[in-house]
């Protein structure tokens, strides 16, 4: 049953050093806030995973709190490269980076089979490309009906998963629409769940396409106005595309990013 | 071939193009009107946008963000920007958009990029150089890889540099034809995989026996010789070597009308 409390003591009893975590999002919704409060909290040896690790993802690797990423897009969308995420795998700064690297049909059924309570999933996929050569968690099954050979990918299960949602009522049943991405899928598969959320309202009227997440299936609703932000929150506020434009800088220097991090810590 | 040498029916402009424009003019005319596209971002989302806003008006976008049927009025700057829900038939789940929209061959054309493509149309936007110590990191598969192997076919749109058209890829994030015709075959793959690549110079297209990519089109004002200074193996040229039409002024001034999501901002 979901807790409605603070975002800082949500994380500090969610998420634990050495955790697998995902934050998940894509493009919609991501959990910035959820994600700079495990920055502030100084959580360590963490395995981040998510599908599109962007700019959150960079933070959280030049703040030292990852010890592996577990993804299948890393960048900046429409601007470049994450030159935190860079850093890290070239040179070990601030912490060496390991990654395990897979596609998006295969990342987005992994999360299926861990929702589903499956150790794993079938898809069609991989096949001549040079990821499994790199990647143990992608393998090949034969279909026991037909004999064709087709890939298959080990359930994730992150022992967190946080996303950001627009709104949840007062029992913590949580409603998200838009582009809801793999977000019902992380939470379901996760073991731990954090939702951070627009507002708390008294009813939640229904809304077309949207995603219902019971509040019995999830551990803790915190409320972060913002909370996505610089990306966005469908029916509350956009994407600030500049943002993500004046990262790239921010990023490219060790020293510019340590400023930054520094009056996010400085923020609390 | 089709569309890259449709007669233009209006005269020529009188102002000048770039070259990343002629490229983004002829990838748009390779669509055809009613086609379901599944639309990487960059170039293959500004040419599948002009597309729709020039011939092809039913042209069936869908983003790998679960975007199906998608008509934003502005480019999206990233996948999963909000214009593309706000415009969309239908927004689904990312597993959704994958398993039950790409895996089973609904969709008629996947239209990528990439950072290296190589003689047999294999695309890596992986890392440049040895995966584990790579020169290059790059930000990797995304939703490529299949849909490079489910759609019908696949056009790819990149632009012709001597770095990017390579012999051989460092790493293959997608596969084109593998090591020659009958790969995808063997390896299951159900489309047809890349039948054609635009680039700010040409059209390359594989040929039919040995699944090369040979040049059957150079764009207005483009030398063979041009073209086989940017490509890293020794360029076949079709016997039947066309010529891109030069873009109209409709063309040319739809494209530069077309802006991008918060630009103008920081």
């Amino acid at each position: 049953m979901a807790k409605i409390v603070s975002l800082p003591q949500a994380v500090s009893e969610l998420v634990h050093d050495g955790d697998t975590v995902a934050l998940e999002g894509f493009t919609h919704l991501i959990p910035f806030a959820a994600g700079h409060e495990i920055i502030r909290q100084g959580r360590r040896g963490l395995t981040l995973v998510r599908m599109t690790p962007d700019l959150i993802y960079d933070q959280l690797i030049g703040a030292g709190c990852a010890a592996k990423l577990v993804f299948s897009w890393g960048g900046n969308p429409g601007v470049g490269s994450l030159h935190r995420m860079r850093d890290a795998l070239a040179t070990g700064w601030p912490a060496p980076l390991e990654i395990e690297e897979h596609s998006h049909a295969g990342m987005a059924n992994r999360y299926v089979a861990g929702a589903s309570g499956l150790p794993f999933a079938v898809l069609r996929g991989y096949a001549g490309t040079d990821l499994p050569l790199h990647t143990s968690t992608i393998s090949t099954v034969e279909c026991p009906f037909t004999g064709e050979r087709l890939a298959a990918v080990a359930a994730l299960n992150p022992d967190v998963t946080v996303v950001h949602a627009q709104r949840a009522d007062r029992a913590g049943n949580v409603q998200l629409w838009g582009i809801t991405g793999v977000q019902k899928e992380a939470v379901l598969a996760a073991r731990r769940s954090l939702v951070t959320v627009e507002e708390i309202v008294d009813e939640l009227t229904p809304v077309p396409g949207a995603v219902v997440l019971p509040g019995w299936v999830l551990d803790a609703v915190a409320v972060a106005p913002r909370g996505a932000a610089p990306s966005y929150a469908h029916g509350y506020y956009d994407r600030d595309n500049a943002a993500y434009r004046r990262w790239d800088a921010i990023s490219r220097d060790r020293e510019a990013f340590t400023r930054w991090l520094t009056t996010l810590e400085e923020a609390a | 071939m089709t569309g890259t040498t449709d007669p233009v029916t209006e005269s020529e402009p009188t102002t000048r193009w770039s070259a990343d424009e002629m490229m983004s003019i002829a990838a748009a005319r390779s669509l055809r009107d009613g086609q379901a596209c599944f639309v990487g971002i960059g170039l293959p989302s500004t040419a599948a946008n002009l597309a729709r806003r020039l011939h092809a008006p039913h042209l069936v976008l869908i983003y790998e963000s679960g975007t199906l049927d998608t008509r934003p009025d502005e480019l999206p700057l990233s996948i999963g920007d909000g214009i593309l829900a706000e415009s969309a038939l239908s927004v689904v789940s990312v597993p959704e958009i994958f398993n039950y929209w790409l895996q089973p061959g609904r969709i008629d054309i996947g239209f990528l990029s990439g950072a290296q493509i190589d003689r047999f149309a294999n695309i890596n936007t992986t890392v440049i150089g040895e995966y584990d110590e790579p020169a290059v990191r790059l930000p990797g598969s995304g939703g490529a890889p299949e849909i490079a192997a489910s759609c019908r076919e696949v056009i790819v749109v990149m632009r012709h540099r001597m770095r990017a058209f390579v012999e051989q890829v460092d790493f293959v994030t997608s596969v084109g034809h593998g090591s020659g015709p009958l790969d995808r075959q063997i390896l299951g793959l159900r489309g047809a995989g890349p039948v054609r690549v635009i680039t700010d110079l040409g059209v390359l297209e594989p040929d039919p026996d040995t699944s090369e990519l040979v040049l059957t089109a150079l764009h207005h004002g483009v030398t063979v010789e041009q073209v086989r200074a940017e490509t890293g193996w020794p360029l076949e040229v079709s016997a039947d070597l066309m010529i891109t039409a030069a873009p109209s002024t409709t063309e040319l001034e739809t494209l530069r009308s077309m802006r991008t999501v918060g630009s103008g901002e920081s």
